[in-house]
């Protein structure tokens, strides 16, 4: 780091903040952290010497891949490391307590009161048997700081503060009855419960919609603000923590690449590494022509309708999908995009319509296809955790569609499945032998492609294939499924709520809502208004590198007038 | 006072001291209460007392070291792999390995270890302990020491049959339950729970006295009565598995339901079903023996634990432990499989450290 850059920093801020001489305090100061986590028997370096500096009311991006130990960092600022790992060297100082060599009772004094934090999946965070405002008022009972009754008033106040609906009646329901946005909200205000002097966000909003996303988003930097607490914001999203951030500090593999303020940071990366993570969002390829009219398509979906039990989830559905291209169907959770791939794979029968293959009707049920039909259809999913038996080894997993469909044994089925781990670029005779849970989860995924592949489909279903991926991992997917497309020529439908990737991979868009088909149409025309109401508001929901952006969008739009709220005005 | 009372306090308080200047705070409580207690025991009970804890204490340590050294044993023993999972065993959990070891040689080798056979009368009555017979003769004046082992043999072997047929069916059953759903799910999930809505000892006298008491017809009966536990778990836990991605893929695929259930989803469900064995299995063990004990159970003149405690549970109001020897000997398998059975389910429950 450099030297004269720091000091000016420092003078600037001291002077920004001068009014409070408090304020001007190092709130945070980690000097040459270093983390191990246990391999096996012996103790691996995860973060290597790290510094960090955070003062009173300013909130600091870390940034990073997957790995790159924000999240590790992240928590050390509470003076906490996970199971089977430990703090090695380095010192730790929050407002002048060395928390490193702190007991563990003088440490939980400090969590929860005067540090918070904030998980990526509120829906897991939660415990689902206490209703929101009992678990808000658990932490400043506990401390002490105020009585429950106080808390409680407290709670419905930051509600307010933070915009959720009915402020005063959403703190009695339990988590499962509010939406994932909300619930993210009710746990920033969590965090505030106790007036912290610093909230750590770990990836808050990574699961969420755009356009959930976006208010959410807002909500945490105006609550900061109000407040003047300090944050630490881990994400691997760039476009969000150029909105949040004051400084930005990108780290890989455990080191620090660099640091600056988000402006010169974003206009002006020192180092090759944050270049090429800039570069990121650059990947597109161009649209494929639109097919003649008279060709047949793979798969074409035909005025499907279907529903779980009572509620209809997909209504009167119709698109197509041609050879060689893609097909990405847009929407937010819930609005029938996955049932869509339910209905062409046959998991859900529809209750009315058709979905044909080349022309020909497909079976409703998948029980009642053949099984070269059943071949020709094939999935990538979302969670690659999932997605792959955990106790199988990759050559099983990639060899069972290839002997399963081509009826190969032995040496033939060896070199089938290591001629497809070459196809996704990962070398056989290292990874032939390994269960997913040695994979990462780009890795993982790239087995799943290649489980699709193994059994040589005409079409592939991708559901958010890269939406549990960090950018770099994700671009890399996206580049080797284009790549298979091209030699193979397949089709793909490609489900995602991420503007970004459609961007990059699609020939032909479908935007969905609530079962319905909103608006079609190839990618070109779609991203050029005039747009339907419902994707105007999902493409300006999606964040841009500008650090002015979401200012401008608030300024343009009006708090009120984005993520739910918008949403429920455009269906009227 | 004695030189006994003096090195035992000596040497509690030496230990608290030690054990309080290498912070290691649970042992320095457990040792110091300890102290404080036996300062206690001493007012009132005087030496013999403190002699019987001194005892307690010893036989305490014995098994610890038993359990380290075992622990040790087995690691340097074993191939890479298993040597590694011994390694961060806990020490109950080796304590149990090895107690179970020697219940598994004396149930192998029992003709050869016992000095008598174990229908053979040689001495009167309940003959006290003597060099020729180390626990002395039961009720008929047979060696109880020669029973105990022959016992192993045929309380845990019958045992360990059942266990077996009830997992077989429990948790086949189960796993096609929950990956057919439907009807077949109703039927053996509507089966079970009427075979468990009625209490189990009264419905395995029920049986056996209609079907008559022989060996068979006892581990038939006790494996149907508890091969509805082994069939919820297997659904409760493949019902989880069911319902992930690789599963839809493998449906999707076009695989029969023999394959999901066998390669798919079994490799998943292993470990809670080893677990659930481990527990089961003292369960049933438990159950022949208070079948034993109530005359049903395994006929004389066959050595059993349970038939063994009612034999000689006379002497209990001449405050003989003869009895309550058998009675151990269950308790330790009890315990011991239970210690591996928690190391177990620590493993398979995914936590580490």
């Amino acid at each position: 780091m450099n030297e004269t850059v720091m000091n000016e920093k420092k003078a600037v801020s001291e002077k920004a903040i001068s009014a409070e001489e408090k304020s001007a305090r190092l709130l945070l100061k980690i000097r040459g952290l270093r983390i191990e986590g246990r391999v096996d028997d012996s103790w691996l370096e995860i973060v290597h010497g790290v510094d960090l500096d955070l003062r009173r009311g300013e909130v600091l991006g870390l940034i990073g891949e997957s790995g790159a130990g924000k999240s590790t960092i992240g928590l050390a600022a509470m003076g906490f490391t996970r199971d089977g790992c430990r703090i090695s060297g380095g010192t730790i100082e929050f407002d002048g307590m060395e928390l490193t060599s702190s007991p563990e009772e003088d440490l939980r004094m400090l969590r929860g009161a005067r540090i918070a934090y904030v998980a990526q999946s509120a829906a897991a965070s939660f415990n689902p048997a206490h209703r929101l405002i009992d678990q808000h008022t658990a932490a400043p009972v506990q401390h002490k700081i105020k009585t429950r009754r106080e808390s409680e008033e407290d709670a419905m106040e930051l509600y307010r503060r933070l915009r959720l609906p009915n402020p005063g009646e959403i703190g009695f329901r339990y988590p499962h009855q509010v939406s994932g946005g909300q619930l993210q909200r009710a746990m920033t205000a969590m965090a505030m419960s106790c007036r912290p002097d610093l909230i750590i966000f770990d990836e808050p909003t990574t699961a969420l919609d755009v356009t959930t996303q976006i208010e959410v988003l807002a909500a945490i930097r105006d609550i900061v603000d109000q407040f003047d607490t300090a944050a630490l914001y881990i994400t691997h999203d760039l476009a969000v923590v150029a909105q949040m951030a004051d400084r930005i500090k990108v780290l890989l593999k455990g080191d620090e690449v660099e640091e600056a303020d988000t402006r010169s940071m974003l206009e002006a990366p020192r180092e090759e590494y944050t270049r090429s993570l800039w570069a990121v969002r650059s990947f597109q390829r161009h649209q494929k022509p639109v097919p003649p009219a008279d060709e047949t398509p793979v798969i074409e979906v035909r005025n499907v309708s279907a529903a779980y039990g009572p509620v209809l989830v997909l209504d009167d559905v119709s698109f197509s999908i041609h050879r060689g291209r893609t097909v990405a169907v847009v929407g937010e959770s819930g609005s029938g995009k996955s049932t869509a791939a339910r209905c062409i794979t046959g998991l859900l029968p529809p209750l009315s319509g058709e979905v044909l293959y080349n022309g020909t009707p497909l079976a409703r049920h998948f029980r009642d296809r053949s099984k070269d039909q059943l071949r020709q259809a094939q999935m990538i999913y979302q969670m690659a955790d999932t997605a792959l038996n955990p106790k199988k080894r990759i050559g099983e997993i990639i060899g069972r569609p290839v002997s399963f469909y081509g009826g190969l044994r032995g040496a033939e089925l060896k070199k089938r499945v290591d001629e497809l781990l070459d196809q996704i670029e990962l070398e056989p005779s290292q990874y032939y032998h390994r269960y997913p849970s040695e994979l990462s989860g780009g890795q993982k995924q790239r087995v799943g492609i290649a489980r699709a592949l193994a059994a040589e489909p005409e079409f592939i279903i991708c559901d958010e294939v890269t939406s549990a991926l960090d950018q770099i991992v994700a671009e890399g997917i996206l580049k080797l499924l284009d790549r298979l497309q091209n030699d193979l020529d397949l089709a793909y439908m490609f489900i995602t709520h991420d503007l970004a990737t459609v961007r990059a991979i699609a020939d032909h868009v479908v935007v969905m809502k609530e079962g319905k088909v909103v608006e079609a149409g190839p990618k070109e025309d779609m991203f050029r208004p005039p747009h339907h109401a419902y994707t105007d508001l999902l493409l300006s929901s999606v964040p841009e590198m500008d650090p002015d952006w979401l200012d401008d969008l608030l300024a343009k739009r009006g708090v009120d007038n984005i993520g739910e709220a918008a949403q429920q005005k455009s269906a009227l | 006072m004695s030189l006994f009372v003096i090195v035992f306090y000596g040497l509690l308080i030496a230990v608290s001291c030690l054990t309080a200047s290498y912070r290691r705070h649970d042992v320095f409580m457990a040792t110091f209460s300890l102290t404080l207690i036996c300062f206690l025991i001493g007012l009132i009970g005087g030496e013999p007392w403190l002699k019987r804890i001194a005892i307690g204490i010893g036989i305490f340590l014995a098994a610890g070291g038993i359990a380290y050294s075992f622990r040790k044993f087995l690691s340097l023993l074993l191939p890479r792999d298993a040597a590694r999972l011994i390694r961060t065993a806990p020490l109950t959990a080796s304590f149990g390995l090895f107690v179970i070891l020697v219940y598994l040689v004396a149930a192998i080798f029992a003709p050869i270890i016992a000095p008598y056979g174990e229908a053979d009368v040689i001495a009167g009555a309940y003959a006290p302990a003597d060099e020729k017979m180390l626990l002395g003769g039961d009720q008929l004046g047979r060696d109880l020491f020669s029973r105990i082992i022959y016992g192993a043999r045929n309380t845990v072997g019958i045992a360990l049959l059942t266990t077996g047929i009830a997992f077989f069916v429990g948790s086949l059953l189960g796993l096609m339950a929950a990956t057919l759903g439907g009807w077949v799910d109703q039927i053996c999930g509507r089966i079970a729970d009427t075979l468990m809505a009625i209490p189990q000892l009264i419905f395995a006298l029920l049986l056996l006295s209609i079907l008559g008491t022989n060996v068979v017809n006892l581990i038939l009966v006790i494996a149907l009565l508890y091969s509805p536990l082994v069939f919820r778990l297997a659904r409760a836990v493949a019902g989880n598995i069911v319902v992930m991605d690789y599963i839809e893929a493998a449906k999707l695929r076009g695989e029969k339901t023999w394959y999901l259930i066998v390669r798919e989803i079994l490799p998943n469900a292993t470990a809670p079903l080893v677990a659930e064995f481990g527990l089961r299995f003292c369960f049933v063990f438990l159950a022949i023996s208070a079948l034993s004990f109530l005359g049903l159970g395994i006929q004389p003149p066959t050595a059993d634990w349970g038939s063994m405690v009612r034999d000689n549970s006379t002497l209990i109001s001449f405050s003989q432990g003869t009895p309550l020897i058998p009675a151990a000997a269950i308790a330790l398998l009890t315990v011991a499989v239970n210690f591996v059975v928690d190391w177990l389910l620590h493993i398979s429950s995914g936590l580490k450290e």
